[in-house]
């Protein structure tokens, strides 16, 4: 079970991060959760400056940019 | 029977707790409706104005401004390496360099005004501090380049660079009290240190230096104004200006496929409607500068890697922007009107509080600025209504200053990165800098 959370108040670039993690989870077929984080002193938390933001288990992978679904495949493998 | 019917009954009542508010919502459509002033004179003028106005946008400012700034703020946001900025906004800066970095990043970090204030954030907690992320907050959505692409192109080069120049120089002072003024309490620095983004693709700075310079000069030379004189300098620019765009435009063709990679044939094929268009209509150089976007567009968004990303998030930031500043556009038309036209709201109210020079006038603008929620570039529009309403110059570089930067929404967001006292203190300060910008500014020009 991988946890996923997308971080960014909620602008265009990241939910468009959330949907291309969602199916990047579902085409991998891999059990997920997915928490989107919009509190930006909970962002802050996680030690990012620039949304928006990837964190898998804990970890940040991706900060200040948008991957597209291939890029979250190979972090999510 | 008789059970039959009020079980029925029940059934069927209205459940009030949850349908009264799509009742009021009919209702007050409806007294709108019905009350609706068509046929006054001043109604039918607003609904004419605003569609005018449209009009007039879309035929002086999209296609030879708006498109090619979006094309550069798009590049920005790809070719600009924003870790490299923020290297110099980290918890080890420079302090002199964080104050002056945070002045101007705003043009290469804030493309997006929602990523403003969590750079904010991060620079205050994990930064440099208080002091230059206050100054990056300021300037920040002030200076981005759409905004002051669309200042100077609708309301003149002056405004536009005072804008620019007013926003950097004040963010620094504003940056700086802050910092004093708070020099006590600077908090204890948050434990982890911020992880920045890799630096991207990495091209000498000369390359995206010429490169910029490239699409910003197209920007500049297209829209190149008729001086008043026929002779001279500025009038010899403005004849060739199409022979100049043409030229840079070609550059720029040279760069994308030397640096930045797509294969010669493809963009030469992109390149020549335009250029047939041209030959065929030299009189509508419009028409072969469309066919250049639209083959620029082609040619990158088929593109994989960073054409494509750059042509992604251009038109991410278009699909963002044009919908909000088209009813910019429609409500500065209805409620303002045109220059020499009225609206709905009368001139001589605009003229009263903001006409003038006055401190009354500057303070109001700012003030009412400060508060006022605009969405990203709708500011412009507004504006422009007011000045042709009667506005004087420096309060419209007071609300210029002071309405971006703030609005109520942002300001409580602010509230819960820094507390109460200190953003108390820069909405103040914010607000006396504005007016008195403005009373400066309006004082010269």
């Amino acid at each position: 079970m991988k946890k996923i959370q997308i971080l960014g108040p909620g602008c265009p670039k990241c939910k468009k991060m959330a949907e291309n993690a969602e199916t990047a989870a579902r085409e991998l077929g891999i059990d997920f959760e997915m928490e989107k984080v919009t509190d930006i002193k909970a962002i802050m938390g996680f030690g990012v400056m620039m949304t928006p933001a990837l964190v898998v288990d804990g970890k940040v992978k991706v900060s200040g940019k948008l991957p597209d679904v291939d890029e979250i495949k190979k972090i999510l493998v | 029977m008789h059970n039959l019917w009020k079980k029925h009954r029940v059934k069927m009542t209205m459940d009030w707790k949850r349908e009264w508010k799509a009742l009021a919502a009919i209702v007050v459509v409806f007294l709108c409706a019905y009350h609706l002033p068509v046929g006054r004179e001043r109604f039918d003028n607003a609904v004419l104005e605003a569609l005018a106005l449209v009009k007039w946008y879309a035929r002086e400012h999209v296609i030879l401004c708006l498109v090619p700034a979006f094309f550069i703020a798009g590049a920005i946001a790809v070719f600009v390496s924003q870790a490299s900025v923020m290297k110099y906004l980290g918890a080890g800066a420079n302090k002199v360099l964080a104050y002056g970095v945070a002045s101007v990043s705003g043009s290469v970090l804030a493309v997006c005004s929602c990523t403003v204030l969590p750079l904010f954030a991060g620079i205050y907690r994990m930064g440099a501090g208080l002091g230059p992320a206050a100054a990056f907050l300021y300037s920040g959505p002030a200076i981005n380049v759409l905004a002051i692409i669309l200042t100077g192109r609708v309301l003149g080069i002056e405004i536009g660079l005072a804008r620019a120049v007013g926003a950097i120089v004040f963010s620094v002072v504003i940056g700086l009290l802050m910092h004093l003024i708070f020099r006590n309490e600077e908090l204890g620095k948050a434990e982890s240190p911020a992880i920045l983004p890799e630096p991207g693709a990495n091209r000498p700075l000369w390359q995206t230096a010429a490169y910029f310079a490239a699409m910003v000069g197209i920007l500049v030379f297209a829209n190149w104004g008729r001086p008043e004189s026929a002779t001279g300098f500025w009038y010899s620019i403005y004849s060739h200006k199409w022979l100049i765009t043409a030229g840079l435009a070609a550059g720029l063709g040279v760069m994308l496929v030397a640096w930045i990679g797509i294969d010669w044939p493809r963009l030469a094929l992109a390149a020549l409607p335009s250029i047939v268009l041209a030959l065929l209509f030299p009189e509508h150089p419009v028409i072969s500068f469309a066919a250049a976007l639209v083959g620029l567009s082609v040619v990158t968004s088929t593109h994989k890697g960073e054409p494509g990303e750059w042509f992604v998030s251009s038109w991410d930031l278009a699909k963002q922007i044009l919908p909000l500043l088209f009813l910019g556009v429609l409500a500065a038309g209805a409620l303002l009107g045109r220059p020499g036209q009225h609206g709905l709201i009368p001139s001589d109210w605009i003229s009263r509080s903001v006409g003038g020079n006055s401190i009354q006038a500057n303070l109001f603008a700012s003030v009412a600025g400060a508060f006022m929620y605009f969405a990203t570039l709708t500011e412009v529009p507004i504006l422009k209504g007011l000045i042709s309403g009667g506005m004087g110059k420096g309060p419209a570089l007071a609300l210029l200053l002071a309405g971006p930067a703030l609005s109520l929404p942002n300001m409580l967001v602010i509230r819960s990165v820094i507390g109460t006292k200190k953003t108390t203190t820069y909405v103040l300060l914010v607000v006396i800098m504005a007016a008195s910008t403005g009373l400066f500014y309006g004082a010269f020009f």
